[in-house]
């Protein structure tokens, strides 16, 4: 058995049963990234030692048949954007390079609870700004599937690890498809969850009404075992709701006879590759195929969603990377990189005095209208669902010097954050050879529906291929 | 929106932003912001939008406030850790004012 390749309810069963032990898992783990990490650069930096004392200490607990969670023992990715007390944190900036947090995020001092070993910090666009992981001040990021080729991002490096078995599951952050679309690149589930869900406290923050924390895991299972972890109110987020956290697991269901499901003809328009349509138009075939009744929906404002997306996001990145002033933390503001002084630059201009009105506040309204058809939409429909990506994993360099290209990347993914909403991808099969992600959106805290939806897919038509590396 | 984005436009954003750009970004900033917000408004300006309330977000929470009661923070040691140029327990700013 290989333990690197186990996913987390495996790992975890085998951890419970006595099979193994956590510190026997980790180092498998650690074994497959001495073997694979130098084709990925999955990782900014490997925790070696705080995974051993976790691992150690996992291991006196399942010694006594104890454990905290279904997490307890399992060795996990954070991206490197997420601050860990006295573990360096960059969000893959210059201007961080030397930044040790003095303060953990929320969502990892769960994780700690939880019983969590840390393998690294992955790697990401630089602040979470990109769609390809190359934006990265210190490396690009390799996609398993094939070495060429971009592994999505901006959680690329989250995506990569756990695709390439070099972390049973990872967190990852999303603000315009940064868990989504990575996780589609990478033929692993990726959740976004409401905005709300999540603490986003010691996130560190791209664009405050956008971003969200999320699971990237092997199977849609382990998603919502992770879901429950992470999940809840919490008194340093003023944007999380208190709102109860259901058992995810609980939807897990393989029947969804008479689910309504929502496709909207914008989601097969122009801009989206043949081969990723017909990946996905099979895909949805095979809900129906399951009992589920297709409806066919338009979304027109989500033609919009991209412009109203590059003026809100900048708008807010401008404003929170205001804070980087080489006082406090971090280096002079000369060490950000081009993409994120081209948002800077796009932000400021949009929110200046003069253009304020016809730029972010007219985005902003647009913003209201996407928002309204989707919620017309969710009165018809159970889940709304399409392609994550309009396009297959893109060859690395292929879009960094044309920025209208590469945001065009985000382009059906950028809605469900501009409304807030969850929406997961799940691999739905392969196209030359590369993955193609199925994305499934709900209603506000509907994370349930996806869970149901993506499920049955999964154990019906399981998703068996694995990167050869 | 047809109007170009102009270099001394793009400076002055800059100084906004208080972004050091080279020359040469700046060139390019120009011609990118230009194209991006040109994108963009070309798509927005089709919509409607009278008597439509702006988005900030979308959670609907206002004024979340919390007792007003002291809570343990970062020490000061934790707070100035990772400052570059700091005086007896302090950050060490820039003067703001003349000396005369």
């Amino acid at each position: 058995m290989e333990l690197a390749k186990l996913t987390l309810k495996q790992a975890y069963q085998g951890l419970k049963s006595r099979k193994f032990s956590s510190r026997q898992l980790t180092e498998a783990v650690f074994a497959r990234v001495r073997t694979c990490e130098p084709k990925i650069d999955a990782y900014l930096l490997l925790t070696e030692k705080v995974a051993s004392e976790q691992a150690e200490k996992a291991d006196e607990l399942l010694g006594v048949r104890q454990t905290l969670s279904p997490l307890t023992g399992v060795p996990a990715a954070i991206k490197d954007i997420i601050v860990t007390k006295g573990i360096r944190t960059t969000a893959a900036s210059r201007i961080l390079e030397d930044f040790i947090p003095p303060y953990s995020a929320t969502v990892f001092e769960k994780l700690e609870k939880a019983g969590v070993v840390m393998v690294g910090k992955t790697n990401l666009d630089e602040f979470a700004c990109g769609a390809s992981t190359e934006n990265s001040a210190y490396k690009v990021t390799k996609n398993p599937w094939d070495l060429s080729r971009v592994p999505g991002g901006s959680s690329g490096g989250s995506a990569a690890a756990v695709a390439a078995d070099m972390a049973i599951y990872a967190l990852g952050s999303d603000t315009g498809g940064s868990i989504r679309q990575p996780a589609s690149f990478c033929g692993v589930v990726g959740l976004k969850p409401t905005y709300g869900r999540v603490s986003r406290y010691g996130l560190i923050a791209m664009a405050s009404s956008l971003d969200q924390i999320g699971p990237i895991t092997k199977t849609v299972e382990d998603a919502a075992v992770v879901l429950n972890q992470i999940a809840g109110y919490d008194p340093h987020d003023s944007t999380s709701v208190n709102k109860e956290v259901p058992d995810y697991t609980s939807f897990l269901k393989t029947e969804i006879k008479g689910l309504k499901i929502g496709v909207p003809k914008e989601f097969f328009g122009e801009g989206v590759a043949a081969e990723v349509a017909e990946a996905v138009k099979k895909a949805i075939k095979k809900l129906e195929d399951l009992g589920a009744k297709l409806i066919e929906i338009s979304l027109p404002r989500t033609k919009e969603a991209i412009a109203v997306y590059y003026l809100i996001m900048p708008s807010e990145v401008s404003a929170n990377l205001a804070r980087y002033d080489g006082i406090r933390f971090g280096g002079s503001r000369d060490k950000f990189g081009s993409e994120i002084k081209r948002r800077i630059m796009l932000g400021t201009y949009a929110l200046s005095s003069g253009y304020y009105d016809a730029y972010y506040l007219k985005a902003a309204k647009v913003r209201t209208l996407l928002y309204q058809e989707f919620q017309e939409a969710f009165k018809k429909v159970d889940v709304i669902v399409g392609p994550t990506s309009p396009v297959l994993p893109f060859k690395i360099g292929e879009r960094t010097e044309d920025p209208l290209q590469m945001y065009l990347a985000d382009i059906l993914t950028v809605p469900v954050n501009l409304a807030g909403l969850p929406g997961m991808s799940i691999p739905c099969g392969l196209a030359n050879n590369l993955p193609v992600g199925l994305q499934i959106t709900a209603d506000h805290w509907q994370e349930g529906k996806i869970f149901n939806v993506a499920y049955a897919y999964e154990q019906n038509f399981p998703f068996t291929e694995k990167p050869k590396l | 929106m047809k109007r170009k984005i102009t270099l001394t436009e793009v400076e002055h954003v800059a100084s906004l932003a208080n972004l050091p750009l080279t020359p040469s970004e700046i060139k390019k900033f120009t011609e990118q912001l230009s194209e991006v917000i040109e994108y963009n408004m070309t798509l927005l300006q089709k919509v409607k939008t009278e008597k439509v309330e702006p988005t900030a977000h979308v959670t609907g929470a206002t004024n979340v406030l919390r007792p007003d009661e002291a809570e343990p923070g970062l020490t000061t040691s934790e707070a100035l850790q990772n400052t570059k140029e700091k005086y007896n327990e302090f950050f060490k700013v820039k003067a703001i004012f003349d000396q005369d």
